[in-house]
């Protein structure tokens, strides 16, 4: 085991997990992490990411594909041997246990004598700021408190691989975000290559250098927060991650770079092809996230009749009917006095730009 | 209208609800205890001069105490060989499929649903010179004379641990059910194998239900008359027996008293002992 603490590198390599029932977990799922990364595995509840985290910690072997950290091919090896931290959803503290004893178990595993234990527990407890709490068992201790500490026990270890799974669920909104800038913290002194599995996306898009999204088992997309928001490559995956109006309609014409789509709702207007090319006359789904539209006062665009109108605080939220009777939201920042719309008014809208106008294939 | 006076409701009512069953206890429990007592005070058969005679007698008298000796001793075997050989029926329950578990508790229950007797009479059947033991080891020409098996210590430990093994695998079983499974996940994950984690982890979390266990089956072992005399027969005596052989073939009701109170005094003192070590145990408070 080369010996360097923090900064390994991960690959999983086409990993495919089959049930016994032969249904599938995860199908070919392929992941490149350079050492130090923060990485999120961001997908709805049943995506196949915990049995992804569960295959990289070694608790199930994976039907096909390789698990590689650093140099090691790790499949061989059972979970108290591949120096990978987790912490668990619940903490999974021992509750038997002092928080320092705690702290202190991976060391105790490894043979460390008790003096070194606590005093390395006492350095790991000062690192996550709860240096007073060596003593207290977990149950005398917050949610996240709890958390710190099980931060701290899997640090202990100087893990090559840190795995959180759904670290901030049981947490409140404001604990939320200061654990959340802790880890951030504590990943960025450590080095550490860490996986979060999550399935809210602001924890993913504000936490990670990169993010996977998984959907029924399958890997949509692989890439910096702003490629997944902005330049999303599936309809899935523009759908899931923030919100977006999606419009059907057909394509006219298309080259490799932009598509002229003739919306049902009306209109004719140009979109990036974003899942590959297009084929002319075929039908696609058009997704346009709501802070990417704007009211145009010509006869480009498509035309709607004003719903409900939302305020927001700094946005405000308008629903618009269109003709073939769906309906489309447009998010408008809040400047000054914004003018306010009548229910029933009749409005064009258009995309901001041909870029921010994604066209998939239209699913059948 | 507060709260305050709907909540003592509610407590009058369930002292109301227990006031039968207490009623019952004073009048078919404490009563008849504090007879035993009075009577155990006595130093005649009749009951007429006051003393401690009686307790002097068994104290002193090293039948006796080899007696209740070899009784508290058959207890501390059986509650052992159940702990040892239930733990690990109440550990696979906890990592097997639904239907296995439906299995798995009703083997554990089955015990329960015979009757004592019929239980030891089927060990009598498996256990005698002529039985399926001695009867398979014969064929196979593993023994030539059958092995004395009935009327032994270990033919009633035996017999004893399958007729109370229920007592001990329910309480594991609830026990360890209790026990968080990402622990063993989190033990694993930081580098611990199997046997840290069950010494350190699984054991200590599941205390309480060992303690449960071992005091039902300790209880129950040694005051179990039937299987202890129909196993152990006319040459093993346990207290049960010696009791009954006092009160009814002696009639010395008095020195059967004072045996009951001595006999009880010993199963109160191991009872306490256990229920300490588990006041002791921090895994006792649970997560």
């Amino acid at each position: 085991m080369a010996d360097t603490p923090g900064g390994r590198s991960l690959v999983v390599d086409a990993v495919t997990h089959r049930y016994p029932s032969g249904a599938l977990a995860v199908e070919n799922i392929n992941l490149d992490i350079k050492g130090g990364e923060i990485i999120a595995l961001l997908g709805p509840s049943g995506c196949g990411k915990t049995t992804l985290l569960r295959i990289i910690a070694g608790f199930i072997a994976q039907t096909q594909g390789r698990i590689i950290i650093g140099d090691d091919i790790v499949d061989a090896l059972p979970p108290n041997r591949r120096a990978v931290g987790i912490v668990f959803q619940n903490y999974a503290l021992f509750p038997h246990l002092s928080i320092s004893e705690n702290v202190g178990y991976g060391l105790a595993a490894r043979g460390v004598d008790k003096a070194s234990r606590q005093r390395e527990a006492q350095r790991l407890l000062e690192l996550v700021q709860l240096p007073a709490m060596a003593e207290r068992l977990p149950r005398q201790l917050s949610g996240g408190q709890q958390q710190r500490v099980a931060l701290a026990r899997a640090l202990a270890i100087k893990p090559s691989i840190l795995l959180l799974d759904e670290p901030f669920a049981a947490l409140d909104k404001n604990l939320r975000l200061d654990m959340q800038i802790e880890v951030k913290r504590l990943q960025r002194v450590s080095g550490i290559t860490t996986l979060i599995v999550t399935h809210d996306q602001e924890e993913a898009l504000s936490m990670a250098d990169r993010v996977a999204v998984l959907s029924h088992g399958k890997l949509e997309q692989f890439g910096t927060p702003s490629d997944v928001y902005d330049r999303p490559q599936t309809l899935f995956v523009n759908t899931f991650v923030g919100s977006s109006n999606r419009m059907p309609g057909v394509v006219v014409s298309a080259d490799r770079t932009a598509a002229k789509v003739r919306l049902d709702a009306g209109a004719e207007i140009i979109a990036r092809p974003a899942g590959g090319t297009l084929s002319e006359g075929g039908r696609v789904t058009v997704c346009i996230r709501p802070e990417h539209l704007q009211f145009v006062g010509d006869e480009t665009g498509f035309a709607g009749v004003v719903g409900m109108s939302l305020p927001l605080g700094a946005t405000v939220v308008h629903e618009i009917k269109t003709a073939d009777g769906a309906g489309v939201k447009i998010s408008q920042a809040r400047i000054g006095e914004t003018r306010a719309l009548e229910n029933g008014a009749a409005v064009r809208l258009a995309p901001l730009a041909p870029s921010l106008a994604n066209a998939f294939p239209a699913t059948l | 209208m507060g709260t305050a006076p709907a909540s003592r409701d509610v407590t009058s009512y369930g002292m109301g609800l227990a006031a039968p069953l207490a009623l019952f206890f004073l009048v078919f429990f404490v009563a008849p205890l504090l007879q035993l007592l009075w009577l155990s005070l006595h130093n005649d058969t009749a009951a007429l001069h006051w003393g401690l005679g009686q307790y002097l007698h068994f104290l002193t008298d090293p039948f006796s105490l080899s007696v209740l000796g070899s009784t508290l001793l058959l207890g501390a075997e059986v509650t052992a060989v159940c702990l040892v050989l239930g733990f690990p029926i109440a550990w696979l329950y906890q990592r097997v499929g639904p239907r296995l578990q439906t299995i798995i508790i009703l083997i554990v229950l089955l015990p329960l649903l015979t009757s004592v007797v019929v239980r030891t009479f089927a060990w009598i059947v498996i256990l005698g010179r002529q039985g399926i033991i001695n009867a398979t080891l014969q064929s196979l020409g593993i023994i030539d004379t059958p092995l004395k098996l009935l009327y032994t210590q270990f033919g009633v430990v035996i017999a004893l641990a399958q007729v109370q093994m229920p007592l001990m695998t329910l309480p594991l079983i609830t026990a360890l059910g209790r026990i968080d499974p990402n622990l063993d996940d989190a033990s694993c994950s930081l580098g611990a194998g199997s046997w840290r984690t069950f010494f350190r982890i699984v054991l200590p979390l599941s205390l309480p239900g060992v303690i449960a266990g071992c005091t039902l089956t300790y209880a129950a072992a040694i005051t179990a008359f039937i299987t202890q005399s129909l196993i152990g027969g006319g040459q093993m005596l346990f207290m049960p027996m010696y009791l009954y052989q006092q009160a009814s073939t002696l009639q010395n009701w008095p020195f059967a008293s004072a045996i009951s109170i001595i006999f009880l005094l010993a199963v109160l003192a191991v009872v306490s002992v256990f229920t300490t070590l588990g006041r002791m145990s921090r895994g006792y408070g649970g997560a």
